[in-house]
């Protein structure tokens, strides 16, 4: 089994490689940078840090006015305090201006853990794609995450990267190419299609070798751009293999899975399956306790993709 | 722009670009300078009230109090370009009660970012640039997005921030309704800028008296607003926001004061020069009828 590595550590890695590149990138935090591991960017870049203080919303607008000087504000900390806590100053003075504001939001998900609901954040993709302007990315691994903060920095207008708490199962090697709007194929396949993004795309990477053993010969599409989604690739996916399961440690509703519900009923209505966290709150917990009671696990991917596939067979029936 | 310049020949107390600070630091005001920003603020009253009664829809009581701190700022105080709205190192304003966006539209106007029958005719109609509330996209002159209240004054210490990141010597200017203060976001900002000691920033808080259900003190009681501002480690000043005179003393005392922002609180009468609008709580968003208008008018001329 690979090494894991940390989301926090590529993010520090990411942001002082960013911040010695590009002199106009400031970085904001409410008072997470300890928790966030990015006090090597303060340390190193003392007139480019920001601290505000537990004050959210106040930070979401002081970003707004540095932007103004030409800046490019970089927003870090958790998804419950970065999206969620500030979203009315999001939407008003960053996504309705359009300005270049990037949020950078690690603890995002149940896989939080211990914390409990109050700091698990399931909807934030929901609420941030509903936001006309907004770019809404996902990290898988470490390496993913350093090509994303990339991609989002060259990136004109606001972007918002959701990053998981700890540490990721490697997917990439060092060659990352990360492009807005785009997917990775991350393994071939005709029977079905696994649509994943974050830390499930690895669940979804072992639920794919799974299925082969079953005979079953699974897609793994890495859907990382959210918004905008790699329409292409989805529609690809569906008229290919005719099954779609989307697998995402959010809420089951707003987020990847209904991005690509939206797509399919209006190009290619195929039978499709969402994992994701139903409609209720979380718990303190271990992350893998977490994803086994609230039904993320492997073993929740391949009952979807039974059923699923199901479905597929009902359906060619119809048509028949 | 070219009104404003026959005002500014006239006078000769506007001075333009780079002089304005340097001056400023000496300013002294003489009566006649004073009548003419006097005259300036009832023709922008006159524009409020017009624009607002055309369209039937926008905030007047609230618009007519900020006059005399706007006419302050945009004729005698603000490093300012109207060719060029976007100049890098203008110096800032926020209307953070945003809702007042008729008096800024009219001051923007008049200093030349587009014509006065654009403002007459445009304002919150359907593809306009003068939006119900500002929008930095949109108008020229507009330097923040605005109108929910509570943002505008951590968007004013955004951009002090960033001068002082970036090294331009520009000031950040704001305006805060007594009621926006109800909002905990303004105190947040308001401890922003003391630690940050954006003395390059001044805010001035519009306090007159009313806001959208009633009374501020029936509604929630922000006083004492100087000793607030004070115990969150502000230079406060308290005046009478309607005399130009100590309008300008403030802001020229706030320019001399370093190492903390400075907030002017303004004691103003909503609805300020319409005798039927002051003190008026139904003017807080309702708009003149026919007959208002023409009595508005005439008690502006």
């Amino acid at each position: 089994m690979k090494t894991k590595s940390s989301f926090r550590d590529a993010l520090s890695e990411a942001l002082i490689s960013a911040g010695s590149e590009l002199e106009s990138m400031v970085v904001l935090t409410p008072d997470l940078a300890k928790s966030v591991r990015i006090m090597d960017f303060r340390n190193k870049f003392p007139e480019r840090f920001i601290n505000t203080g537990i004050s959210e919303a106040d930070m979401i607008g002081v970003a707004a006015g540095l932007t103004t000087t030409g800046l490019i504000p970089v927003v870090v900390g958790f998804s419950m305090f970065v999206a969620e806590k500030p979203f009315e100053q999001i939407r008003n003075i960053i996504a309705y201006p359009n300005l270049n504001i990037k949020i950078i939001a690690t603890h995002s998900g149940i896989c939080v853990g211990r914390d409990g609901a109050t700091h698990q954040a399931i909807e934030d993709m929901a609420i941030m794609r509903v936001l006309p302007n907004f770019t809404v990315l996902a990290a898988a691994d470490a390496q993913e995450t350093k090509a994303a903060i990339k991609a989002a920095l060259q990136h004109h207008g606001p972007v918002y990267l959701r990053l998981g708490r700890d540490e990721a199962v490697p997917i990439y090697d060092d060659d990352k190419e990360f492009i807005i709007g785009k997917s990775d194929r991350l393994q071939e396949g005709n029977d079905i299609a696994l649509i994943a993004c974050g830390i499930m795309v690895n669940n979804a990477m072992d639920a794919a070798k799974q299925l082969r053993q079953e005979g079953i010969n699974a897609r793994v599409i890495n859907a990382y751009s959210i918004k905008p989604l790699d329409e292409a690739a989805v529609i690809a996916a569906a008229k290919e293999t005719g099954a779609i399961v989307t697998i995402e440690d959010h809420l089951r509703v707003g987020g990847l899975g209904s991005a690509v519900a939206e797509l399919l009923v209006k190009s290619c209505p195929i039978p499709m399956e969402t994992i994701g966290v139903d409609d209720m709150f979380g718990e303190s917990g271990s992350s893998n306790e977490l994803f086994k009671k609230y039904g993320l696990t492997v073993e929740n991917i391949m009952q979807s993709s039974r059923k699923v596939l199901q479905r597929k067979i009902y359906a060619k029936k119809r048509e028949c | 722009m070219q009104r404003s310049e026959s005002v500014r020949k006239e006078a000769k107390f506007i001075p333009k670009g780079e002089s304005v600070r340097k001056e400023a630091k000496y300013m002294i005001f003489q009566e006649a300078e004073i009548e003419l920003l006097n005259d300036k603020a009832k023709q922008i009253r006159r524009d409020i009230v017009e624009m607002i009664y055309k369209v039937q829809s926008g905030h007047i009581g609230g618009s007519l109090s900020i006059v005399e701190i706007l006419v302050s700022l945009y004729y005698e105080c603000m490093n300012i370009n109207p060719d060029n709205p976007v100049w890098e190192d203008r110096d800032r304003f926020v209307l953070s009660k945003g809702h007042t966006a008729p008096a800024l539209y009219a001051i923007l106007s008049d200093r030349g970012f587009y014509p006065r029958e654009y403002l007459l005719t445009s304002f919150r109609r359907i593809d306009s640039k003068l939006q119900g509330h500002p929008d930095m996209k949109k108008t020229p002159g507009v330097d923040m997005t605005s109108g929910s209240l509570g943002i505008g004054l951590s968007a004013a210490c955004g951009m002090a921030l960033g001068a002082r990141i970036k090294n331009k010597p520009f000031r950040v200017y704001t305006i805060i309704g007594d009621g926006e203060t109800n909002e905990g976001q303004i105190w947040e900002a308001a401890s922003t800028a003391a630690h940050y000691k954006l003395d390059h920033l001044t805010a001035f808080v519009d306090c007159n008296k009313l806001q959208n259900d009633g009374d501020t003190k029936d509604i929630k009681e922000m006083e004492p607003m100087k000793d607030k501002w004070q115990a969150f480690g502000w230079n406060a000043l308290e005046i009478d926001g309607h005399n130009i005179h100590q309008v300008l003393e403030a802001i020229s005392s706030a320019w001399k004061c370093h190492g903390k922002p400075t907030v002017i609180i303004c004691r103003t009468v909503k609805g300020r020069g319409v005798s039927f609008m002051e003190n008026s709580i139904t003017f807080h968003g309702s708009s003149p009828n026919d007959e208002q208008f023409k009595q508005a008018m005439k008690e502006l001329t």
